[in-house]
């Protein structure tokens, strides 16, 4: 067939001066979106946390800019050091859920798994943690303890320990109970550089297991939308299941672990950093029903939503089979999947094949995925 | 998952698509419309356009109900909000849209007291439990969500709720559909028709268009199979020389709407004499205030409520792209000036916004998106 048989076949405008205007548009666009990324906002509101286009500017337009450095610049989960005659992975961050207590887990497994799977995306062996609290005078103290003591748990199934720390309180009112900081350290001892800027046309991209799990659990339990749904908490420590994957494919090019802005955000750093297209297919990412339904139910997409367990790694094409298999062969990564492609098309875009059989773009989400009204 | 699988299957798509194709007279190109944004948000989300042949186009209507609201009622509402003891409470959709001074998530940044909720009913909870304060829930929407509206009201009257009202800017359908339709700058040869109003408001108020206009009307779901069904529909209306008020989402859609919802909304809100639509200008008898009965919850009585007309920002031409004159890519702003992130029209604010939903979704050269997936084999 010729292209424009084609076209017809596919039902794609033959008006070629209409595809091309439309395509001056698209390129205008693109040179729009690598500009240089500034902060607008006179005040930061919530969109700047939420992982979307936000957060992304205000990394890049106020830390990174300020900050600027050639470990920082690489803008991965980790900073990977070289410390005397090792290389080192050193991470942050913070934890500030609410509710503290949820299905699956609690604010401490969390800031330990977190910061535990940072590292372990960087293809460290995480070791050793700090924590900081940050408490709400009022806040009882066997919460706290309560609290500290999944910490404890989390830290013993993952092989680290909390090493140091340190306590903060301050008056009713000006926090919400308990914000936990903790940060890591991890030793990298293989002779990997793993980046999302690696990443080449023709690498496969795969998913560790269902995703949304974290996300919709936590917007569940703060009980204000009466949608009850079984689902729990995915946080888990990823080391073993990220070297479960070192081991049997060496030259995997990327880990993520896919926290907030969830598995889409990810996607498109890929995009974005390795200035290379992606192409994900709808019926091959997994996601639970319960989550799904609850996911229609509010109008989000799971893609955009939290995980806490789950991790994307870019690995070379040839490889996939090998590294899906490895990953299910772990607890933590029996529904893991290949979910896309790394393509030359289009660079810094990702596009989704939907189950429906049609073909859209998935992009950095603005702020936090706002329910939608009808 | 059921109930919704079933409406997303791609083998059933591609046979309703042939059968679409085959319906289609050579050289003759259809436009149809999409009323409700809510399609428009479908269509790109599954990327149903791929099913279409060449000569069908998709025209995005003004049915959503964000896009619609003009600066000096986001102004208004921002107003109420910083008042005194007030709890400015919204759907989520509304949280982005700009006023001349900002939206409701910067006057929220600024210590504005303003809370997303699922429900207006979620707004009464917030009034009952904080009654030192004064809660206002900003209304919007076509007849889909006025109902809730409505007996959130009726629920307040009942309890003699004394510290909630309602800031309405519900909007109807009829109206927008009759403006575009006496709009001289474009050629329509059918509408998808809005299904959500329509569970409220039934099919017969569509008759005028296919009666006085001579256009077809198919009522349709959300999930994408109903809406390349509901084109089906019109093309074979079209193909036997018909023009009727089809229901394609008769599953939810009865044909006389919903009489309790109708009732509710018939006791506590009447028509307004005019509304002002973003882009569309002022429509008489196109929205709905809170009737006197129930002047105790109009927070256009309980405060002063400045009122002032702003202009849109010149550059912005949502105007046009609600009628369905430009499409989203064709305006002057879009995806530079005008994005999610830096919205300069309503249009560009809700995931139901035509702009919105073609930048985050269909921002994409669909020649080389389709080589690409013929290549990969996905």
């Amino acid at each position: 067939m010729t292209t424009d048989q084609t076209d017809q076949a596919r039902g794609l405008p033959a008006d070629r001066e209409q595809v091309d205007r439309e395509q001056q548009v698209l390129d205008r666009i693109d040179r729009a979106r690598r500009r240089r990324p500034r902060v607008r906002e006179e005040r930061i509101t919530m969109s700047h946390g939420a992982g979307g286009k936000a957060t992304q500017t205000l990394i890049e337009a106020i830390f990174l800019d300020t900050f600027r450095n050639p470990l920082l610049e690489e803008l991965e989960d980790s900073a990977r050091l070289r410390l005397g005659g090792s290389r080192v992975a050193l991470t942050t961050d913070s934890y500030v859920v609410a509710p503290l207590f949820f299905p699956g887990g609690d604010i401490g497994d969390l800031a330990v798994n977190g910061t535990v799977n940072d590292l372990s995306v960087a293809g460290a062996t995480p070791l050793y943690l700090s924590a900081g609290f940050i408490l709400e005078e009022g806040f009882p103290v066997a919460d706290l303890t309560r609290v500290v003591r999944s910490m404890r748990d989390a830290a013993d199934a993952a092989g680290v320990s909390v090493v140091t720390g340190d306590t903060k309180v301050v008056q009713k009112g000006k926090a919400d109970g308990c914000y936990i900081n903790t940060a890591g350290v991890g030793l990298i001892e293989r002779d990997v550089t793993l980046g999302v800027a690696t990443a080449r046309p023709g690498d496969a991209i795969i998913v560790s297991g269902p995703i949304g799990d974290h996300g919709v659990t936590i917007m569940l339990a703060r009980g204000e939308l009466d949608i009850e749904a079984d689902v729990s908490s995915d946080t888990a420590p990823l080391n073993g299941l990220a070297a479960a994957l070192l081991d049997a494919v060496p030259g995997t090019r990327a880990m993520r672990d896919a926290t907030r802005g969830g598995v889409a955000t990810i996607l498109n750093e890929i995009a974005r950093a390795a200035d290379v297209g992606v192409l994900a297919t709808e019926d091959d990412i997994p996601v639970r029903a319960e989550v799904r339904g609850a996911c229609e139910l509010l109008g989000i997409d799971p893609m955009y939503v939290a995980c806490e367990g789950r991790m994307v790694a870019v690995v070379p094409g040839g490889d996939a089979v090998r590294a899906v298999s490895a990953l299910r062969a772990h607890p933590l990564g029996e529904q893991a999947a290949v979910i896309g492609r790394v393509t030359a098309e289009q660079p810094g875009i990702v596009q989704l094949r939907t189950s429906f059989g049609g073909t859209r773009i998935v992009d950095l989400l603005v702020g936090d995925p706002l329910p939608r009204i009808c | 998952m059921r109930y919704v699988d079933e409406f997303r299957d791609a083998d059933k798509a591609h046979a309703l698509a042939a059968r679409i194709a085959a319906l289609c007279e050579p050289g003759r190109q259809y436009k149809f419309m999409e009323v409700c944004g809510g399609h428009t948000h479908t269509i790109y989300k599954h990327g149903l356009e791929d099913y279409l042949p060449e000569s069908i186009t998709l025209v995005h209507g003004p049915g959503c109900p964000v896009c619609v609201i003009p600066m000096g009622r986001v102004d208004d509402a921002i107003h109420l909000a910083a008042q005194p003891d007030v709890i400015m409470t919204s759907f989520g959709d509304m949280m982005r849209v700009p006023g001349s001074n900002g939206s409701f998530f910067d006057a929220k940044a600024q210590g504005t007291d303003i809370r997303m909720v699922y429900s207006p009913l979620d707004s009464l909870k917030i009034a009952r439990q904080n009654p030192d304060k004064r809660v206002v829930f900003m209304a919007i929407g076509f007849e889909t969500t006025a109902p809730s509206t409505a007996m959130t009201m009726l629920r307040a009257a009942a309890e003699g709720l004394r510290n909630f009202s309602v800031f309405c800017n519900h909007v109807t359908i009829v109206p927008a559909i009759k403006a575009i339709l006496d709009s001289p700058d474009l050629r329509l040869d059918g509408f998808i028709g809005p299904g959500h109003v329509s569970t409220v408001i039934g099919c017969r108020p569509y008759e005028f268009i296919a009666r006085d206009y001579g256009k077809p009307v198919v009522v349709a779901g959300f999930e994408p199979l109903d809406i390349l069904g509901s084109i089906y529909m019109l093309m074979l209306q079209l193909a036997e020389g018909r023009c009727e008020i089809e229901n394609q989402y008769s599953r939810v859609v009865p044909w006389n709407g919903n009489p309790v919802a109708l009732k509710a909304i018939g006791e506590t809100m009447e028509l307004r004499p005019y509304f002002e639509w973003r882009g569309l200008g002022f429509i008489s008898h196109s929205a709905l205030r809170v009737r006197d009965k129930y002047a105790s919850f109009d927070a256009e009585l309980s405060f002063q409520v400045p009122g002032v007309r702003v202009a849109d920002p010149k550059a912005c031409q949502c105007g046009e792209v609600l009628k369905g004159v430009l499409k989203p890519w064709e305006c002057k702003v879009f995806g530079t000036a005008c994005t999610p992130e830096t919205p300069i029209g309503t249009c560009m604010v809700s995931p139901e916004g035509a702009c919105a939903a073609y930048y985050n979704y269909g921002r994409m050269n669909r020649r080389r998106v389709l080589e690409v997936v013929q290549v990969s084999g996905s």
